[in-house]
């Protein structure tokens, strides 16, 4: 099918990581509500994975695009 | 008690549900021919079919129900993915795939169709097309109530909304929007649900401590109202080994099991019935771009499947030993008796007293004065003491501690305990995703058995494609609405539903036999496998109505013999009526003449199909090799749990 599903789970999982790193950030100094977390910032660093994770999908999704006069790299999976 | 949602917890469901339906906007110019539509044109690369080939099953009810099932039974809960999966799995790739998907049938009902005859597939069509609509109707009750009671949302409201959602994207992108939500949906639950477990994990101090506070639990298991007899003991491992306490016969273990029900019942009847002729998830694999690509798609499918007791069943566990640990501050969730029925209940409990009343018949008085049910062995304490001496609020307390334990809430429990606003978000969104993405997974599988093996076979052959493509569309809508009625009929008849769930217990426990002599053996012929599946059904509903389990089942009067649990009745029944459907089945069609001759079965039937070549693929992608490292994985797991 025409649409590489990589780019979506790229964009929704960079977009959520982002908000929750920030959030994270934001509220670091937070004890209060992070103590239900065992005191880990858990916004933080989970988002951080997101991120991570997002930007991964994205840069698959970006070398198996297809260019002008190729077609789509299809990979071996 | 509701759960407050912050501002960033919603806008993470928002995104997610805004995603899901730009996909199906996205796609909606690829959907030109009714096969766009309802098979996604045979296009899909083996890793995305994959992924949804193990999300399609891992609907939000298994989420909810393995937890459930890992604080009651422990790690042998894990069978399911274990035994109980994953050599189907791996059968499913290297041997039946290529029957599926080289037929070019467009479902498994079309598949029987071409093997035997229009019997066997109708009746498979049928109640393959009823059961998806009760599933997806089950499962939207299960979301509605669930929304309703942990964030306070409005049942009507959470059911319309969630199916229009659903109804959106499938009707845009049709299979493709399916499977692609489901890819989503596999990661949503995986990145929602990991940092839940690995909290749980810190918090409790580990495998180690787990097993050790288990223990004490599994040698007095009433003491956590996780069993009803007092006296009853087990062996120390009996919630952290796998195997031991299944060895040591149905009475060592509380799941009730023996372990020829687990190895033939579970991990061959049932598990290969399953995996091997459910359209809901075959058809993933039959969406695959290519043979190779759908052969690998059941085999990357059993990777996350081999791993995902990590995050469906320990929680389950690891709640057990939090409760027993002091100054979590955590108990295995219960109902709550009401404030205002204290006063009923001590009343029965003191009547009860007096009466020098039956342990069940004290059960069954404090469960019409409290609205709750009890446990037996804790009811049977209270029956022994001086009731009278304490003091009000001690009563009290001690009445809600004998209330019986709600397992299906352990995971929002543990999502409660461990999740500030933001993960909190997260973690829901994975559950909603796999409550409306199990819904599009069973009205894409219903949309396409009705377009093919009812309507085009029965009602309308010889129309223009672009009639069953209309069809395709119309009748999605249609599946969302008859789902929608059937999780109002769930709402208000419980009993209802599990007669009909039993009752597809009936129809699925044998339907493995007539694939299995259909797909190895060319003489097997229409009217044996149409009959032999009828009799394997009757066998049954039989099996059923004569045997009992925790009082379910004797229906016919007699009770021949008393199961442990129902999952060891199920089990037995499974074996029963898959025995006697492939004798039937193998007996008829030796009295019956063939009607398919040899040329006919070609591609259908294994001993009659040129073999595939995997030898000019790489050994490491080849079916047969990834198979075999995959069973030895399984293998690995199994011993490490013993």
């Amino acid at each position: 099918m025409g649409l590489d599903i990589r780019w979506p789970i790229g964009l929704m999982f960079s977009l959520i990581g982002a908000l929750l790193t920030g959030y994270g950030a934001m509220t670091a100094s937070d004890a209060a509500l992070y103590q239900r977390s065992l005191d880990i910032n858990i916004n933080l660093w989970w988002g951080l994975v997101l991120l991570v994770f997002g930007a991964i999908m994205l840069v698959l999704a970006w070398r198996g695009r297809a260019r002008p006069g190729q077609p789509a790299a299809t990979d071996k999976l | 008690m509701h759960i407050q949602l912050g501002a960033l917890d919603y806008a993470i469901l928002l995104i997610y549900v805004g995603f899901v339906i730009g996909i199906g906007f996205a796609l909606t110019r690829y959907m030109k021919t009714s096969a766009d539509f309802l098979t996604s044109g045979r296009s899909i690369p083996a890793w995305v079919t994959g992924l949804a080939f193990i999300s399609a099953n891992l609907g939000a009810l298994e989420l909810v129900g393995m937890a459930a099932s890992g604080a009651k039974y422990g790690i042998a809960t894990a069978h399911f993915y274990w035994v109980g999966a994953i050599p189907a799995m791996v059968f499913l790739a290297v041997f039946m795939m290529p029957f599926y998907y080289g037929s070019k049938a467009r479902s498994v009902p079309e598949y029987l169709n071409m093997r035997f005859d229009q019997r066997v597939a109708t009746l498979n069509a049928l109640s393959f097309a009823v059961m998806t609509v009760f599933a997806s109707g089950i499962s939207m009750d299960a979301l509605a109530k669930l929304l309703h009671s942990l964030l306070g949302w409005d049942y009507n409201l959470a059911l319309w909304i969630c199916s229009g959602v659903v109804l959106v994207y499938v009707l845009k992108g049709g299979l493709t929007s399916a499977i692609y939500t489901e890819v989503l949906q596999f990661f949503m639950i995986v990145l929602g649900f990991a940092p839940v477990v690995y909290l749980g994990l810190k918090d409790v101090g580990g495998w180690d401590v787990i097993k050790q506070q288990l223990a004490g639990v599994a040698v007095h298991p009433s003491a956590l109202n996780l069993w009803d007899d007092p006296a009853k003991s087990f062996a120390p491992d009996a919630w952290t080994s796998a195997w031991k306490p299944v060895l040591a016969g149905p009475s060592s273990n509380p799941m009730g099991v023996d372990w020829f029900a687990m190895v033939f019942g579970l991990g061959f009847v049932l598990s290969f019935g399953y995996w091997c002729t459910n359209f809901l998830v075959v058809q993933r694999a039959m969406a695959a771009r290519n043979m190779s690509a759908a052969r690998r798609t059941p085999l990357i499918a059993a990777v996350p499947k081999m791993l995902f007791p990590v995050l469906v069943i320990l929680p389950g566990i690891l709640a057990v030993a939090l409760t027993t640990l002091p100054g979590k501050n955590y108990r295995i969730p219960q109902a709550q008796i009401e404030a205002a029925k204290y006063p009923a209940a001590i009343a029965a409990l003191k009547q009860a007293i007096t009466d020098h009343a039956k342990p069940d018949d004290a059960v069954k008085a404090l469960k019409v004065a409290a609205g709750v049910k009890f446990n037996k062995a804790k009811v049977d304490a209270l029956l022994m003491e001086q009731i009278q001496s304490l003091p009000q609020t001690q009563v009290e307390s001690r009445l809600q501690d004998a209330v019986v334990n709600d397992y299906d809430d352990v995971i929002f429990s543990l999502v409660k305990k461990y999740c500030p606003t933001g993960l909190l978000g997260l973690a829901l969104t994975g559950l909603l995703a796999s409550f409306m993405s199990g819904m599009a997974g069973n009205v894409t599988a219903f949309n396409t058995i009705w377009t093919y093996n009812i309507y085009q076979a029965h009602l309308a052959p010889d129309k223009s494609d672009a009639h069953y493509a209309w069809m395709g569309r119309f009748i999605t809508v249609a599946g969302i609405l008859i789902s929608i009625a059937c999780a109002y009929v769930a709402r208000m008849y419980d009993n209802i539903m599990d007669v009909i769930q039993l009752v597809f217990g009936f129809v699925n426990a044998p339907l493995f036999a007539t694939f299995l002599l259909g797909m190895f053996w060319a003489r097997c012929t229409g009217t044996g496998a149409f009959l032999g599946l009828l009799g394997g059904i009757s066998t049954s509903a039989l099996f059923h109505g004569l045997t009992m389990a925790e009082g379910k089942g004797g229906w016919l009067g007699a009770d021949l013999f008393t199961f442990n649990s129902t999952m060891a009745q199920n089990f037995w029944l499974a074996s029963f009526a898959f025995a006697v459907c492939f004798l039937l089945t193998a007996g008829l069609s030796l009295a019956t003449a063939r009607t398919r001759t040899d040329q006919d079965l070609k591609g259908l039937v294994y001993s009659l199909t040129p073999k595939l070549k995997d030898e000019e693929q790489s050994w490491f992608l080849r079916p047969a090799v990834l198979g075999v490292i995959l069973l030895g994985c399984c293998a690995a797991l199994n011993w490490v749990f013993f």
